[in-house]
């Protein structure tokens, strides 16, 4: 049996109600009136596709251990590196193993389930025991179009293996064509489309019950038989038409989430595959289509170890853990749509040495500290003699990865004079349970949020954009912790 | 156990400029006038001097890396000069290295120079420390700033000792108006405003919780002092001030990397203090310090250095400053010249400029600002951030 072993969502804290969209820009475009309901999720400012799948994939992971995972797979259309692969980054930052497959997949919405087509058949094949998908995106809309108002940020990854099956793969029908709905070339920011009537009825309508059909045929499923219909179509309207036109239940459409996060690019399909998974009986029966230079349709079979399958964020949990961004500028500026006054401190930009990365790649990507052997005590960044003043052992020391662990603040502040795009920096001093103490920012939240005390957790973060030398660099942020 | 430096050194001639956000005078301007007062003061001949000691911190808005800009502005005659930076404490280091150079014979006249130009940047504040903390620490450090990083120390004193944010900002506001109040009456300061408790509380956050007057100024300025052997003082001086003690205490790392520091004090300050005192035979701090300029980058360092530097009881800094002991008038007058809050930090001048002031009160010559008698004087730096720290502490005396 090959299927899904654990799945895991990320959905940014921030959400912007689309009324404020239009608020701003409906003077420009008043025919967007319609698409100003609900709110969308919106990166923070040093968010991105990277970052978003390291987080998917932690909530993926929860508890797993990473050295088992075989290949790793990150789809996107938003990734920040052309060269430099960004699955690596995400890779090193979930602390999978080096000795594995890695692949970025790319150039086309749908590159979430060719990516996991690819994992499942390299676990089916026997060349891999357990491999992770990650897609995540954050793509832009030009101000004043309607996909701003659709367009939203998030990632979802699933795990893909033979042993623990939650939902077990049965059978998949692709179909590619160069229908160029949307495009957008190397370099550019923004997607150019075509007429969207066109794109409905021409694409939509046509290419998706192809892939639909073709899967059906292949199994020879009855469509009432489907219990989710995973549709990634911002336009519930469409989707419902959709299936009744195939004969599926109108019910087992999956709701779109538009009302709550929106489309989110490659992670969208998954997204929504998530969310089903998370709902699931065993013995439902999940179809999952994608949709970009064609269309792809995968049905699973949802197994007895659905029941076992919690203790993660998921989609429920990130849907709930929100802030609403009370402005749409802060939007445009966290997305780096404006151009804004940042101010001589901000182009102090000390170039990165990569020379350094590769040897504190473990300590910078992975958050990896060290424990001394004599005395217990974990520390940050890895030393080599034991900083207890009461030991001070010489090369005792053993790796201690600090990610996944809970700290509580020690102390903060919120500082007006620091560089940020989102005034002030937030940082602070926090301890982990365990032993271990480290100097960080803190983000996803405002000072009014912190006090002494507090549990926070890791999470891996963009620390800077050097746009002079190309280079996004990462390292990890502690955030409040969400839930229980 | 080493005898330490104890009247084995004095000094005879200092100098200060005017510190301020001065845009017409260049670090060469500032060496020279500051190495012209003190020469003036110590009635020696340049020809006499045999080492100098020049301290500056950010070198790449100010005169460049080495000891070179010193020697060929002040056109000393190709005599030993060492560059001294040791963040905050530079000035102070400086100082120790060219009583060092006296006391081991290797010279009779060795002098001391902090220079630092820091409104050449365009913005306000330090410059950004992007550049200055080495290819790892700035992939894992935050984009810190020194506000920041005391304001962290804020934040914990206050938790640690039950402090509402009103009552704790309150507490280190009354540090601030006390040094404006001796600002004000020093020539020489950048700031010469009187505040009230009440502006500073109402102020713009810099950041949290330190507002605009917790925080010391930025600006330029130079501070020079020539140092000899005792024979040497008694024969060229009538009035020399001794070295009593001179102390430096870096952090083990322990603060950041190990759990065990309360994030409440500066362990630098508490380690180099003790060894001061033990150096200058001070039993007693509270009872035998006449004055003190401390290290007032931010009310709360100067807060807590109170207490780290065993003068109030830990938690009870809120106490004595309220009863007003460290005021011009006060048991123990801290910062009688205006401290870095009035005279901003130009960094590699401040503690020579913090021995300028003590040297001056011995000697008592320091005008309007004259406290009564005093017997010994002590001056704190503070480099680094609380949690990772450099700390010297230098005690001076009128008596040998």
């Amino acid at each position: 049996m090959v299927g899904i072993t654990s799945f895991g969502a990320y959905i940014p804290r921030y959400r912007l109600p689309r009324k404020l969209i239009f608020e701003a820009m409906g003077w420009y475009n008043p025919f967007n009136a319609g698409l100003a309901k609900g709110e969308k999720s919106v990166a923070n400012y040093d968010e991105d596709s990277i970052t978003m799948a390291v987080a998917a994939g932690m909530d993926c992971l929860c508890g797993r251990d990473p050295a088992q995972v075989a290949a790793f797979y990150l789809a996107s259309t938003s990734l920040p590196y052309q060269e430099r692969q960004n699955a690596t980054i995400v890779s090193a930052a979930l602390d999978l193993p080096s000795q594995i497959r890695t692949a970025d997949v790319t150039g086309k919405l749908s590159a979430g389930s060719t990516a996991l087509l690819s994992a499942m058949d390299s676990v089916k094949s026997g060349s891999v025991s357990s491999a992770l998908v990650c897609a995540a995106d954050t793509r832009l809309a030009r101000m004043g179009s309607g996909l701003e108002h659709v367009f939203a940020d998030g990632a979802a990854a699933m795990l893909i293996g033979g042993l623990n099956v939650i939902a077990e793969f049965v059978a998949a029908h692709s179909v590619s064509y160069d229908f160029v709905d949307h495009r957008r070339a190397a370099g550019e920011k923004f997607d150019r489309t075509w007429e969207e009537r066109w794109i409905r009825d021409a694409g939509l309508m046509k290419i998706v019950p192809e892939a639909l059909a073709g899967v059906l045929a292949k199994t020879k499923i009855d469509p009432q038989s489907i219990s989710k219909l995973v549709i990634p179509i911002p336009v519930s309207r469409a989707a419902a038409q959709l299936a009744k036109g195939m004969g599926f239940k109108p019910e087992a459409v999956q709701d779109n989430l538009m009302a709550a996060v929106g489309d989110c690019g490659t992670a969208y399909p998954l997204l929504l595959l998530a969310a089903a998974v998370e709902d699931a009986k065993p013995g439902d029966k999940i179809l999952m289509v994608s949709i970009g230079s064609g269309a792809e349709a995968l049905i699973f079979e949802v197994t007895q170890q659905v029941e076992k399958a919690r203790g993660r964020m998921g989609v429920k949990g990130h849907i709930e853990a929100k802030a609403q961004l009370d402005n749409y500028q802060k939007y445009c500026v966290f997305r780096d749509m404006v151009p804004m006054e940042k101010g001589i401190r901000a182009e102090i930009e000390p170039p990165t040495a990569f020379s350094t990365l590769w040897r504190e790649r473990k300590t910078v990507l992975g958050l990896y500290g060290s424990r001394c052997k004599a005395c217990g005590a974990p520390q940050f960044p890895p030393q080599r003699i034991c900083a207890n003043p009461a030991c001070g052992a010489v090369d005792e020391m053993e790796p201690y990865c600090f990610a996944g662990r809970q700290a509580r603040v020690f102390t903060y502040t919120a500082d007006m004079l620091a560089f940020s795009v989102s005034p002030p920096a937030i940082y602070g001093i926090v301890d982990f349970e365990g032993g271990g103490r480290m100097w960080l920012d803190f983000t996803d939240c405002d000072m009014e949020d912190l006090s002494v005390d507090m549990p926070m957790n890791m999470s891996f973060r963009r620390k800077y954009l050097d746009r002079e030398r190309g280079t996004s660099g990462y390292f990890w942020k502690a955030v409040p912790h969400v839930g229980a | 156990m080493a005898e330490g430096i104890k009247n084995k050194v004095a000094v005879i001639g200092m100098g200060c400029t005017k510190f301020g956000e001065l845009w017409d005078k260049s670090a060469e301007d500032l060496m020279v006038d500051a190495f012209g007062e003190a020469i003036a003061d110590a009635g020696i001949d340049k020809k006499d001097i045999g080492a100098a000691f020049l301290s500056t911190c950010f070198e790449e808005i100010n005169v460049g890396k080495s000891a070179i800009p010193l020697s060929k502005t002040l056109k000393l005659p190709f005599i030993p000069v060492s560059r001294v930076e040791n963040f905050c404490a530079s000035g102070t280091d400086a100082f120790r290295y060219a009583c060092y150079a006296v006391a081991s014979g290797s010279c009779d006249v060795a002098m001391a120079l902090g220079v630092e130009k820091l409104k050449d940047t365009g913005y306000g504040g330090l410059p950004d420390f992007g550049h200055v903390m080495g290819t790892q620490n700035r992939m894992i450090f935050p984009n810190v700033t020194a506000p920041g990083a005391f304001a962290m120390m804020a934040t914990r004193y206050f938790s640690k000792y039950g402090l509402s944010p009103t009552e704790g900002k309150e507490a280190i506001a009354k540090v601030s108006v006390k040094s404006h109040r001796a600002g004000a009456l020093n020539p020489k300061s950048h700031l010469h405003k009187e505040i009230t408790v009440a502006q500073v509380l109402s102020a713009p956050i810099i950041s949290w919780p330190l507002g605009l007057f917790d925080c010391c100024g930025v600006s330029d300025g130079a501070a020079c002092a020539i140092v000899t052997t005792p024979e040497n003082a008694k024969k060229l001086s009538s009035n020399p001030i001794w070295v009593k003690a001179l102390q430096l205490a870096s952090t083990s790392g322990e603060e950041l990397i190990y759990t065990n520091w309360d994030g409440a004090h500066v362990e630098t300050t508490y380690r180099a203090g003790c060894k001061a005192y033990e150096e200058a035979g001070v039993k007693n701090p509270r009872e035998e310090i006449s004055l003190m300029e401390v290290h007032d980058c931010f009310s709360i360092t100067e807060f807590v250095t109170y207490e780290d530097l065993q003068i109030s009881p830990r938690g009870k800094a809120k106490e004595d400053i309220d009863s007003g002991l460290f005021e011009l008038d006060g048991k123990i007058p801290c910062q009688s010249d205006g401290g870095l809050k009035c005279f901003g930090h130009p960094i590699g001048a401040s503690g020579l400029r913090m021995i300028y002031e003590i040297y001056k009160q011995l000697q008592g010559r320091a005008g309007e600002r004259q406290i009564k008698n005093p017997r010994l004087g002590l001056t704190h730096n503070l480099g680094g951030f609380p949690v990772m720290s450099i700390c010297s502490v230098a005690i001076l005396g009128n008596e040998q």
